[in-house]
């Protein structure tokens, strides 16, 4: 793949591997109003997702379509981070997880309007309203559960520790994405980490939370180094399309 | 006003098909009927999203998985206007999911049959949201304003979701031969069940009648079901698939498909909790509540600090 592909598909992954997790809540949320709102970040996403795996087999020129890179790949094709991959664990691990990702795809998204592809500049204008909803759905959560009731306080706070380790792995840069961002096609994620930190450190000071001291670092989803968990994922999202080679739905 | 007279005005309203208001006098039996009729509706809605959340994550293409995403996400959107209707009767959807759980009050039969295949996104698309039209059309036109007014956008909501059933259903009967077979399988299974959606026949119904006269109900069960028949069998032939039913054909006499002998006492089984997803969906529903009350419990708190940091500022 050329690289604008490469890169599209990450920030494409990212997206369809985080609407597999949130898409498993349906039905389980702790209050319908929830249901809809959980249901509703996966359905931006999945529509981010879908553009810009289609855009990615645009650029690569081979026919593949939307569907072929995301049923059709296996696990350490897919060039998603860790992060977005994690199980959904309790309500608390759901809502860091939307926290760490959510501020870090609205700051990408963010400089991405001005990439010089006008693509990627197209996806990150739409998508950028959508994550700015998903960013407040977030903050407004990790507010209500760390400053609620003692058992909220300690689920919330467990849920950012234990998602914490994936968050360096979401400003690491490579020759790929280094080249691109200095051609003014795609943001250089180590570019927003500073906001990131101011952005996530005051949700977690209001939220009476404390920001996790740094122990082990998850590495490598962007070359498909993936945690155990990802697997799984994948074996339940393409076991339906794998069964019927060829075959239209 | 006396009773006697509130009870005129009432009648009198229904019998010009004006619309009952939350404010307005409404005999007891009318509002304890309308409770029971819509908490079901409410509840048979976020149930239903169980069997249909099923195949989520399994969804066979993008294109299916968003279109399966928003349909489950309109069934809750759906339970949510309906709790809203049954709050302006003065009973709060608290009270009633606790009803739900500890199983005084039902949900739609059909949802206790299991989801097997893929196919049977499409025929519960086709049939089962296709028998709930029929039933829910005459609904727009209830006697109580806030219950008819919620369902006019769910029957908009419904009769999308029935046209995507049927287009799935379509595209797996013109797929590959396994794919057809699978279509044809699940058409099987959902029929005779779609069927019983409309409740027991007419001479057995013990609602109906009282409904009727206060403009609850519009047509009878067996009225609705032969509906449902005859728009259904010119469907299935477009769909190049089989009704099973040996016993269907056309009367030109009548104008109307005559079908088999429904088993009733599947239905009566199912309904008194012997089916085969009956603990299963109820465990899973207490379960997504029970394991969401910590949530619920910090939002409130939450509220409750804000509010007092408020009027400490204040």
């Amino acid at each position: 793949m050329i690289p604008l592909a490469t890169y599209a598909l990450r920030l494409g992954d990212d997206a369809l591997v985080l609407t597999q997790r949130l898409s498993e809540w349906s039905s389980r949320a702790p209050e319908l109003e929830e249901d809809v709102a959980l249901t509703n970040i996966g359905l931006d996403l999945l529509g981010q997702a879908r553009v810009l795996l289609s855009y990615a087999g645009e650029l690569e020129g081979e026919g593949r379509t939307e569907d072929d890179l995301a049923y059709l790949r296996d696990e350490r094709e897919f060039t998603n981070v860790q992060l977005v991959e994690q199980p959904n664990g309790d309500f608390g691990v759901t809502i860091a997880r939307q926290l760490l990702f959510s501020v870090y795809q609205l700051l990408v998204y963010g400089d991405l309007r001005a990439s010089s592809d006008p693509t990627l500049a197209a996806v990150a204008g739409k998508a950028v309203k959508e994550v700015a909803y998903h960013v407040d759905h977030a903050e407004q959560w990790t507010r209500r559960l760390g400053d609620g009731t003692e058992e909220s306080h300690d689920r919330m706070q467990a849920g950012i520790d234990a998602m914490w380790p994936f968050v360096a792995e979401l400003f690491e840069s490579d020759d790929l994405v280094a080249e691109l961002a200095a051609a003014g096609v795609a943001v250089d994620p180590a570019s927003v980490q500073a906001e990131w930190d101011r952005r996530v450190d005051a949700v977690l000071a209001d939220a009476t939370l404390t920001r996790p001291t740094p122990t082990w670092r998850a590495r490598g989803g962007r070359s498909g180094v993936h945690s155990e968990h990802m697997g799984f994922l994948l074996a339940e999202m393409q076991h339906l399309h794998r069964s019927h080679p060829g075959a239209t739905w | 006003m006396d009773e006697t007279a509130l009870q005129r005005d009432f009648d009198a309203t229904i019998d010009a098909d004006d619309r009952i208001e939350p404010r307005d006098w409404m005999p007891d039996a009318y509002r304890q009927t309308l409770i029971r009729q819509i908490a079901q509706h409410a509840h048979s809605e976020i149930i239903g999203m169980q069997p249909e959340g099923n195949w989520i994550t399994r969804a066979p293409s993008l294109k299916r998985k968003a279109i399966l995403m928003a349909k489950v996400q309109d069934e809750a959107g759906h339970g949510l206007y309906l709790y809203s209707a049954a709050e302006t009767l003065g009973v709060s959807r608290d009270e009633l999911l606790d009803k739900l759980h500890t199983g005084r009050q039902r949900y739609s039969s059909i949802f206790n049959y299991p989801t097997i295949t893929w196919a049977d996104m499409g025929a519960i698309g086709w049939l089962v949201d296709g028998a709930a039209i029929m039933n829910q059309v005459p609904l727009c036109r209830c006697s109580y304003g806030p219950y008819a007014r919620a369902m006019i956008r769910i029957c908009k909501e419904e009769s999308f979701h029935q046209r995507q059933g049927f287009e799935l259903l379509l595209t797996l009967s013109n797929g590959t031969a396994e794919q057809k077979a699978m279509a044809q399988d699940a058409v099987n299974r959902w029929w005779w069940p779609s069927l019983m959606m409309f409740g027991p026949p007419d001479s057995e119904s013990t609602h109906s009648e009282q409904s009727m006269r206060w403009g609850i109900k519009r047509f009878s069960n067996d009225e609705l079901r032969q509906r449902f028949v005859d728009a259904s069998v010119p469907q299935a032939e477009i769909l190049g698939l089989t009704l099973p039913d040996p016993q269907l054909r056309f009367n030109s006499e009548t104008g109307h498909y005559e079908y088999g002998d429904i088993d009733w006492s599947e239905f009566k089984r199912i309904l008194a909790g012997d089916g085969p997803c009956n603990a299963q969906r109820m465990a899973h529903r207490v379960k997504a509540h029970t394991d969401g009350a910590w949530v619920r419990e910090a939002a409130a708190a939450y509220a409750d600090k804000r509010a007092a940091r408020e009027e400490g500022a204040a």
